[in-house]
């Protein structure tokens, strides 16, 4: 597409990738607080990256969270009827910003 | 820096809840703001969205997320739908839910793409086509909360009939008292534009931005294309990154 169709982009339903931001619904339903607003470190290149920022592809089968540097696999996350799947193993760590 | 605890969610796991349509207002042909009355709910900051769950006969959902496009107005939001031809869940909510019938809404969430009124920095919004909703959002909670927090305010539409919140972004009150908008059109300006039509470049972000050195916090939303040009320019200005925050929004969205 023209990247710069200005009036063509609601969220979702795509095959084109979404960021990280649409992964705060799905990430509360594991998470206490906000983890799109952490920042997590890629396992294959290193790079810190706000989890918003991520390059994200789902919702189905699962959402698939990239590297937006290396491309590598740095999420999944799968909700099945009685469980949510957490696959971080492509995060060597994650940053999450909390008040005292 | 942001804080990721969101107010009220620090010990309940957020609900779906009924949501019922209230109001519609017609923004463009594919585009309405859809206010929905939610009893109980906790409030929301400028740029969080909720996620949407539809339900069938069968029992298959669909779900999206949209942004909400004006501050909380005690139990009624607002959030800002553009259709999707082939999408499963925005032709139904901009052409099918009547007002009086309800969906399942989750929110708010996110926690990243938001402005605070207590936030001091000088603030550039720069939108894409729909891309403005969570944008409004923020300019809506300036003036809601006073704040005198200078913004500007930088506008992508195709043509001026594209424009989302046109009336309230042209209105003579809107404008002023600390905030500037500029308007880009990508394929037809209107008569009398000193800027011919075409896509935002780097003199647009040099002539209605804000200098690096004012250190402002950048937003910017839009289609995934117009999104990382946006953003990779700030940068080349002298941005720092951690300012500056994106929101991509499908291009074919939901």
């Amino acid at each position: 597409m023209d990247p710069d169709d200005s009036d063509i982009d609601t969220r979702a339903d795509t095959s084109e990738a979404l960021d990280g931001n649409t992964l705060a619904g799905p990430l509360s339903e594991v998470f206490a607080v906000d983890l799109t607003a952490a920042t997590s470190r890629c396992a294959g290149c290193g790079r810190v990256d706000a989890v918003a920022q991520l390059v994200v592809y789902g919702p189905d089968p699962g959402w698939v969270a990239r590297c937006p540097g290396c491309t590598a696999v740095v999420a999944r996350l799968v909700r099945t009827p009685d469980a949510a799947w957490l696959d971080l193993h492509g995060a060597t760590s994650l940053r999450i910003p909390l008040t005292t | 820096m942001a804080r990721a605890a969101v107010p009220g969610r620090l010990t309940a796991r957020l609900a779906w809840r009924a949501a019922r349509l209230v109001d519609v207002v017609v923004q463009t042909p594919a585009a309405h703001s859809l206010t929905f009355e939610v009893p109980g709910w906790p409030g929301h900051l400028a740029g969080q969205h909720v996620d949407i769950r539809l339900t069938a006969d069968d029992g298959y959902t669909a779900q999206r997320s949209y942004s909400l496009s004006a501050p909380a107005d005690g139990d009624h939001l607002e959030l800002t739908v553009q259709r999707v031809d082939d999408g499963e869940v925005s032709p139904y909510l901009v052409d099918g839910l009547e007002v009086g019938e309800s969906v399942e809404i989750r929110g708010p969430v996110g926690g990243w793409f938001v402005w605070r009124p207590a936030d001091a920095q000088p603030v550039l919004l720069v939108g894409g086509g729909s891309g403005i909703a969570p944008l409004m959002a923020m300019v809506r909670e300036r003036r809601v909360s006073g704040s005198h927090v200078p913004f500007r305010l930088i506008y992508s539409v195709r043509t001026p009939d594209d424009a989302l919140f046109a009336e309230e972004l042209r209105h003579p009150s809107t404008v002023g008292n600390g905030l500037d908008i500029s308007w880009v059109h990508t394929r037809v300006a209107p008569a009398g534009d000193p800027r011919p039509a075409g896509r935002i470049t780097v003199p647009d972000l040099i002539a209605h931005g804000w200098p690096a050195d004012f250190s402002p916090s950048c937003y910017v939303c839009g289609p995934t294309g117009f999104v990382e040009f946006v953003a990779d320019a700030l940068v080349t200005l002298g941005h720092d990154p951690d300012v500056i925050r994106t929101e991509r929004f499908g291009p074919t969205g939901g």
